[in-house]
Order: structure tokens, then sequence, then C-alpha cells
């Protein structure tokens, strides 16, 4: 049975309890979950309840490198590192925009711990309100499509590459639709000495509006239209790469999600849509996918 | 000079005291005038002279995050800070004493910012003061490097575990060279046991930490932390003791005093205006003045009982606060003390005054002018509350 | 209950939440279809579509929200979401 017990409050279909799941299957027991505020630290830790069933701390929104690091030090000065792995999971917005400080610092540092970032590309514990990972034209609850707005202005910032520059030995990008090459990644970040960092896509059945059973389905699209790239970088070199038989178009993923909706119900939108293609069509090129 | 003194930095006497009381893993991000603290502990660790895992962190707030992995993790942690550090760090504060992880902190006293100002007053460690800390104010050196074992002792206490802040004036006392006597290690080896927590980040026993509490279990943990502080207040008086017992050097548990009893003026202080305070006291006790002091050594817990025991002969009570609440027009000790008083029959007219922020030098002239002012009480003129160091050319 | 100090929680713990309860729709699985192939197990975000001694899945429907991962994902098309109580 899954380390990740059952009667945890995720949603029905929820990408983060799946994402959890496969970190505990590829890490096993020896290993200290640090979790910081958000949709999985809440369902899973309904005082005094906790579906962990390995040690897990929670402590605040933007600090879980730095807790993580603290508690890496602290095996290491108890003299009870051994093999036992540090791993932080934490979703987009505190990984990317509140969290990014202590990141930085955690893995300048130099801990032998692994962060894990679910994006579902959105603030969804607190009613999907937009954040760096947010992508382009994506309606939220503070960047909505409108008679003036197309929906959130901004790219998705690109995390990888910024954990890449920190000189992280391993850093890869994963789906949660991909359970086989999650888990293998992950487990493989676990056992490669230093800070390493793993970007896995989480579709999020609430905040990107699709029905539960979708969840698997949409990750699927994501990578087989190259809107979401899987790789791995080795000391900044990307040295694997997920190919993409038959790309498919973007549409085939957008359409299925209600956040993408006005992309397709408001007049004119083609160019947008043009847009976003450009971005898989950049991904293809860059990551050389095909 | 006694035989085993030497005379050296506060920060240093404060750094060495640390050593000795083995902390595991100390998180240090620098900031005037903490940084001679978290230096001499990183030449302690280059040096290979403390056997702990030394952090330099790239924020306050990632230093006191780190420390709560590693508290959660079993660690005894140490970390040092100040003014804009404190205040970075004043929301991971209240998770570190929910999570009921007893993390020690100097906190070498600094006004806040803006302006920006660097030198010191105490309205950073007071502005913490409802995060759930303990916090103690030392009076000089020697007390400042002596209060770190002894809060150790009393944050790691089964009945207790708060996080605790020892605070020392900035400058005051962080860089003055006084003659001290560095803590020795075997008798503080004799005094703090190690620190042995029941729960720790365990893979062979995976507890959760941190858990999330709605309305129907939050008003708990709050209450079980003021219940600690509770417990904390008989402690920090037993610790005091037996730190006497074991080093020989005694400085009050939760209040002192200095020719209290039978003063009919009392001044209400803590921190390094403490020994100002005296050296006014005596002069004015040749002249015949009937004052007093009474130094507040634990500001949380806050001493309700033993102030009220301890002012009931006054006729005049003066708080000194070297903070303000903006709005109240009133320092923490004035408020504290007034409220304490409040539903006693003790009716002892309390008069605030504030000075000394930004680093202001406290004279012995200004705190007899002072005492004169609040003296009008008898004559039934009150003051309420006033900056008694205002310059008026700026004001 | 005692409040326990420093806010430990007992692992896995949330057992006690049984949230079969949530369902609208429960997957029904057809052996006869089922290839074994243990896609569904994998995919189920409560981790509780248990293999049986046979080889066989079958979900623990104290817990199973009905979320119908399991149904859209299995190859061979073999479980199927029913409406509860009918």
């Amino acid at each position: 049975m899954s380390l990740l017990k059952p009667g945890h409050r995720g949603c029905a279909g929820c990408c983060d309890a799946l994402a959890g799941k496969f970190m505990l299957d590829a890490l096993g027991e020896d290993v200290i979950v640090v979790s910081p505020t958000g949709c999985l630290e809440v369902f899973t830790t309904p005082y005094p309840e906790s579906a962990w069933g390995v040690p897990w701390v929670h402590s605040l929104f933007e600090n879980a490198a730095a807790v993580a690091s603290g508690v890496e030090a602290a095996l290491k000065a108890l003299g009870k590192k051994n093999n036992t792995k540090v791993v932080a999971i934490g979703g987009d917005g505190a990984t990317l925009d509140i969290g990014l400080q202590a990141i930085s610092g955690a893995f300048e540092r130099g801990h032998d711990i692994t962060y894990i970032c679910v994006d579902n590309e959105a603030y969804m514990n607190t009613g999907i309100q937009r954040s760096g990972a947010t992508p382009l034209y994506a309606s939220t609850t503070t960047s909505p499509a409108g008679k003036v707005s197309i929906g959130n202005p901004q790219h998705k910032k690109n995390m990888p590459a910024i954990m890449a520059a920190h000189g992280s030995p391993y850093v890869a990008t994963a789906s949660i639709a991909y359970a086989p090459d999650m888990m293998k990644k992950v487990k493989k970040a676990s056992q490669v000495k230093g800070p390493t960092y793993v970007h896995v896509h989480a579709p999020c059945c609430t905040g990107w509006k699709f029905e539960g059973s979708k969840t698997i389905e949409v990750g699927r699209l994501a990578v087989e239209t190259a809107m979401w790239p899987m790789y791995e970088m080795e000391n900044g070199e990307i040295t694997g790469v997920r190919k993409i038989k038959n790309r498919k178009p973007v549409e085939e993923y957008l359409k299925v999600q209600g956040r993408f909706k006005h992309l397709f119900t408001m007049e004119g939108r083609t160019e947008d849509i043009k847009k976003i293609q450009a971005i898989a069509d950049w991904n293809a090129k860059h990551f050389g996918l095909e | 000079m006694r035989k085993n003194m030497v005379v050296v930095e506060g920060s240093y006497a404060v750094a060495h005291a640390v050593k000795v009381c083995r902390p595991n893993v100390i998180s240090a991000y620098p900031i005037t005038p903490q940084t001679h603290i978290v230096e001499d502990l990183a030449q302690f660790a280059a040096d290979g002279d403390i056997n702990c895992e030394y952090m330099n962190v790239e924020s306050e707030f990632s230093a006191i995050s780190a420390l709560i992995g590693a508290s959660t993790a079993g660690a005894r942690t140490y970390s040092s800070t100040t003014s804009q550090g404190l205040a970075l760090m004043h929301e991971a504060l209240f998770n570190a004493s929910g999570m009921r992880l007893p993390i020690v902190m100097t906190v070498v006293n600094r006004a806040l910012s803006a302006p920006i100002n660097i030198w010191n007053d105490q309205q950073d460690s007071i502005s913490q003061r409802d995060t759930g800390w303990i916090q103690l104010y030392a009076e000089d050196v020697q007390e400042s490097a002596d209060m770190t074992p002894q809060i150790y002792k009393l944050a790691e206490d089964e009945d207790v575990l708060l996080p605790a802040m020892a605070c020392m004036d900035g400058f005051i006392l962080s860089h003055v060279y006084e003659p001290v006597i560095l803590l020795e290690q075997s008798l503080t080896d004799e005094f703090l046991p190690a620190y042995n927590p029941e729960f720790v980040l365990d893979t062979k026993n995976p507890m959760s930490f941190g858990a999330f509490a709605d309305p129907s279990t939050y008003t708990e943990f709050r209450y079980k932390q003021e219940k600690a502080m509770g417990v904390a207040l008989k402690k920090i008086e037993e610790i005091a003791n037996e730190f006497r017992d074991i080093y020989g050097r005694y400085y009050g548990g939760l209040i002192d005093g200095y020719v209290l009893d039978d003063a009919q003026i009392v001044i209400v202080a803590m921190g390094s205006i403490i020994g100002t305070i005296k050296d006014t006291i005596d002069e004015l006790r040749k002249e015949g003045e009937s004052v007093g002091l009474l130094k507040v050594r634990s500001f949380r817990p806050f001493p309700t009982d033993a102030i009220r025991k301890a002012l009931k002969n006054a006729r005049v009570v003066i708080t000194l606060d070297k903070n303000i609440s903006i709005g109240k027009n009133e320092g923490a000790l004035c408020t504290e003390v007034k409220a304490c008083l409040h539903n006693t029959d003790n009716r002892v007219p309390v008069i605030g005054f504030m000075l000394g922020h930004g680093g202001r030098d406290i004279p012995i002239h200004m705190i007899k002018k002072i005492i004169n002012k609040a003296k009008l009480v008898e004559k039934g003129i009150f003051v309420e509350s006033e900056f008694a160091d205002l310059r008026e050319d700026l004001a | 209950m005692k409040l326990v100090i420093k806010t430990v929680v007992k692992p896995g713990s949330t057992r006690a939440n049984k949230t079969g309860a949530w369902r609208s729709f429960m997957p029904v699985f057809d052996h006869k279809l089922c290839s074994k192939c243990g896609i569904c197990a994998i995919y189920c975000p409560e981790g509780i579509v248990n293999k049986l001694e046979n080889g066989y899945f079958e979900p623990d429907y104290e817990y199973c929200k009905g979320c119908g991962i399991c149904a859209n994902e299995c190859p061979k098309k073999a479980i199927v979401m029913v409406l509860e109580g009918k």
C-alpha cells in the first residue's frame, strides 16, 4: 500500500495526491518530507490526522527549502544522515513565487536535498489565483478573461532553467501522467548527491476546469502537444529528452480545459492560440522533442 | 578584577557562551550590531572549536526557518539577529512557538526603520511580544553570556518547549569590552543537559509535524502555549537559582530589586539602562531620596505576581521604555505594569517615560529629571506618559 | 483527544476518514475484460485500488471518491462508472 494513506481531503481526481503518492512510491520509507503551505499540505494533515506514512513537517508557505536544509543540517550534526533523503514537495506558488529565495539559498549552500515542484499552474488552495507558473492566456480568478482581457498576460516562468543555473547536479521535468517516468526521475534525483530538482506538471481538475476523471488524459495532452517538455539536465546540460511522436496541435490540449474556454468562444482569438502554438513549437525545437 | 576574568567584547562573551552550550545547528545572517556574535561563532567553527553545522543563510527568514527544520529533527539550535532581521522573521516566530520548538536566539536590540538607524533601543523585540517566545533582558555583558545556558535549559524543559530570546542592548552590551568570566565548559555540561525531545523527525517513528488545525482544535494549541509560559514563570526562578549554585552568579529570576523594599519611588526598567539607574539611585540615596529599582528580567512570561508584590509599598512608580506603541503614547513596560496593578487595591500612580530611542544616550541627569517630574504627582500634577529626551530644536 | 505537545500527529491517521461517502459514481471492475495491467492502481489518487490474490484489481469502496480516473485510463475499458444507489 502507498505510504500516502487514504482518507485525505484531496478533490476526487486530485493531481497533488498523485504526485505525493508517486514520490513516496519512488523513495520508500527512508525519507523525510517537508511541505510548504498548499493543497497537499492542508488536505493531508487535518489535525489530529495525517495521511503521511513517512516523517513529515510543514512550517510556512515560503520556507520549505530552508526548513529542508535545516533538517538536513540537523541530521548531519546528529550523525543521523546516513542514506536518509530530505525531500521538499511544494506547489508552483510556493516554488516559483513566494519560496524562490529560500530555494535559491538552499541550492547555493549545496544541501543534500531534493525539491519537487508540483506545478498545477495557479494558487489552487486559495481558489485558483494566477502564479508565476500560470501559462499565457489561462483564465484564473485574478487573471480572468473579460471584455478587455484574454486571461493571464504573462508567460510561464522557466523554473527548471533557474535551478540549473544554480549548478544543481540534477534537474528534471516530469508529469503525473507519466508515472513510471516521474518515479524514475524522483528516485534519480534522490540518489544524486547535492541539491536536486524535479518539476512535475500536474493538471488540476478543479482549477483548470475539467472532469476529475480526465486528470491523466489532460496531462498526457500537455506532453503530446509539447506544451510540457520532459527532459533531464545534469550539471546544466540536457542529457535526456522524452520524444514526441506525431505532435498534436495545442488546440487539443486547450479545448478540454475551462480555463482556456474563452479562446474558443470569444471572437478573433485565433491569433492568440497561434501565440500559444508558438510556445509549443519553441519547446519542440529547443529541447529537440521530435 | 577577579583572577579568572578576561576583558572581551560582549559579543565574544555571548558567542563563547553559545559554544559551551554545544548547539548542533547554527544559522546566521549578518546584521549590525549582531555581526560580531555570528563572526565569532564562524571562527569557532572554522577552527574546529565547535562541533556543529554552521549555516550561512540568505536571509533572516531562512535563518529562523532552517532552525525550525533543524529543531524538528531534534537538534539544539541557535541564531542571533536584531531589528529588521527580527522583523523579517516575524511570521516564522509564531510558527516556531506554535510548533513548540525550543530555538534559542540572542536578540541584539536595535531600533527599527524608518528612519534607518543601527543603534540601540528595544522596539525590535518588544514588537515580537505576542509571538509566543520567551523574552529575557540582560543588564550587562556577564548576564548576557550567563543567560545563554539558562535560556536553553528553560526553553528545552519538557513542560515548557517554547522558543526563547535572550535580549541584550545593541552596541552598549554587544560592542563593549568588559571584564567577564567566560563560561566554563565543564560547569555548563553539568548545568545544561543534552536536548532529547520525545518526538523528532524520525524514519523509524514517522510522525507528522505542523498539521492544519480547524476551529475545533486551534484554540487548545494557544491554550497550551499559555500554560507552558506559566510553567516557564516558575522555572525561570528555579533555573536562576541552579545557575547560582553551579556558577556562583545571580541576576534575579523574573525580576530583581535594588534598594527596592523601602523605596517610595520605584523605577521599573529592563536591559542595560539598569546600570545607569543604579548609579543614579546611589547618588539620590546619599541625598536622602527614597528611590529604588525594579529590574524586569523576564518580559515574556510577564511576572505579574512578582511585580505586584514588589510594588506594594511604592508611592510612585516610574516606567522607562526604549520603545513605543505608536498611537498609545506609551512604552510596553508602562502599559503592562499598569495593567498588572489594575485589578488590585494598589492604586499607585504609574508614570511612563519613553527614552533612548535609536541609541540616544541616557545620562544620569536625565533619570534624575524624570524622577523629579514624576514626583510632581504627589503635588497633584499628573504626567500620564511622555518622551523624556526630546530635542526641543527638532520637536 | 488530548492535544499532544509539539502538534505531533500519528502517521497514516487520515484512514479514520472514510471518503467513500463522497462518491456519486462508483467504479465497477469487470474482471472478464481486465488484462491485469495495474494502470487503475497506479493512477488512483487515493492509492486504494488493490491487487487481489488472483491478480485482478478492486478498489476499496470505503475510501474511493469516485473520481473515475481508473475507468478513464483503463486500456481495456474494463471499469465502468455507475451512479451510486442505482
